[in-house]
């Protein structure tokens, strides 16, 4: 039990000290969007570029209102938070969705650190201008 | 391909079985939990109602799960141990969902039902490979979506049953990975 509580503390040492860089710099760190794709390996439970899950498609998220994919059963709290996606929309969000919308269906605690928010944006950027989100439809609301 | 080598090895082959029956002790802590966990909620509604939320998405991925191991159990693409493999692995994601869809109902929540249709990339599973690529990328998007999950219950014992099938789809990750010949367990954290 004592290893195990050594360990988590280095886990949030390693963790805080991940995050104290870009807390300490306002200018919104460049994304990598090859690192952007690995991490969005962690949202692939809910969601797919091109295809409604448990979780909204992907593509076509620039520009689009939040809760306006037509045919997907959206949160109350989401149809009505206003939002319209884009990556200041997107980073806030992903730090912390509750938050963020408070009453949203996506219980997750989200990306704490700020280079990896700028990964996985810069990568859902890059995803909406492939090949897949072009032929995808987008159907809104 | 490695997953050869659970067809013939019967140390490999009692020591799944020895775990599968372990985990099912697991899931067996983890409903009691979740169950336990009941009265604490309903005093709360306003958090009660967030847990619910968080039960309800992970219900909705764990139906999905199951109907994505069907659809690769009746592609014809995996051989008998594999097979008998994915099966194991569609009846944990079924322990899953009934104990997520009990709770959710116990909490005064209406769990989400199954779709009557769900999307697949089936024209890329082409092989039995494929199928295992398919089934590890939804237990590692599993593995992320409940270490998301567990920090923001209200509830302690929802958290600690959200984190016993966390370990449970971390070991199919696992498996699966091994199975496809690929490093079983990339990286000493997860996130």
């Amino acid at each position: 039990m004592i290893r195990l509580a050594g360990m988590l503390a280095g886990v949030a040492l390693a963790l805080a000290a991940g995050s104290a860089p870009a807390a300490a710099n306002n200018a919104a760190p460049r994304g990598d969007p090859q690192a952007g794709a690995a991490i969005y390996a962690r949202c692939l439970a809910c969601h797919a570029l091109a295809y409604d899950r448990t979780g909204p498609r992907h593509c076509g998220l620039f520009g689009r209102r939040a809760g306006s994919v037509k045919g997907f059963h959206y949160s109350e709290a989401m149809k009505r938070s206003k939002i319209v996606w884009n990556a200041k929309t997107l980073d806030h969000f992903l730090a912390n969705p509750l938050k963020a919308i408070p009453g949203t269906a996506m219980g997750y605690a989200g990306i704490a650190n700020r280079k990896e928010r700028a990964d996985l944006i810069a990568y859902l950027e890059q995803a909406n201008a492939s090949p897949e989100c072009r032929k995808s439809p987008h159907p809104q609301q | 391909m490695s997953f050869l080598i659970l067809g013939k090895a019967p140390d490999a082959l009692a020591a799944r079985r020895s775990f599968i029956g372990k985990s099912g002790l697991l899931l067996s802590g983890a409903a009691v939990a979740l169950l336990a966990g009941q009265e604490a909620l309903a005093k709360d509604g306003k958090s009660g109602a967030s847990d619910v939320r968080i039960l309800n998405t992970a219900l909705g991925a764990e139906l999905e799960a199951i109907a994505a191991y069907q659809l690769g159990a009746q592609s014809g693409l995996l051989q008998k141990p594999v097979l008998a493999l994915a099966l194991t692995f569609q009846g944990h994601h079924k322990q899953h969902a009934e104990i997520l869809s009990k709770t959710i109902a116990k909490l005064g929540g209406k769990p989400v039902a199954a779709k009557d249709k769900y999307r697949f990339p089936t024209d890329s599973l082409k092989t039995q490979a494929d199928v295992l690529r398919f089934a590890a990328t939804l237990e590692r998007g599993a593995v992320s979506a409940y270490l998301g999950a567990v920090p923001v219950f209200h509830n302690s014992d929802l958290a600690k049953a959200a984190a016993s099938i966390l370990g449970d789809e971390a070991m199919h990750w696992a498996i699966l990975r091994n199975a496809l010949g690929e490093v079983p367990v990339p990286s000493a954290f997860m996130a």
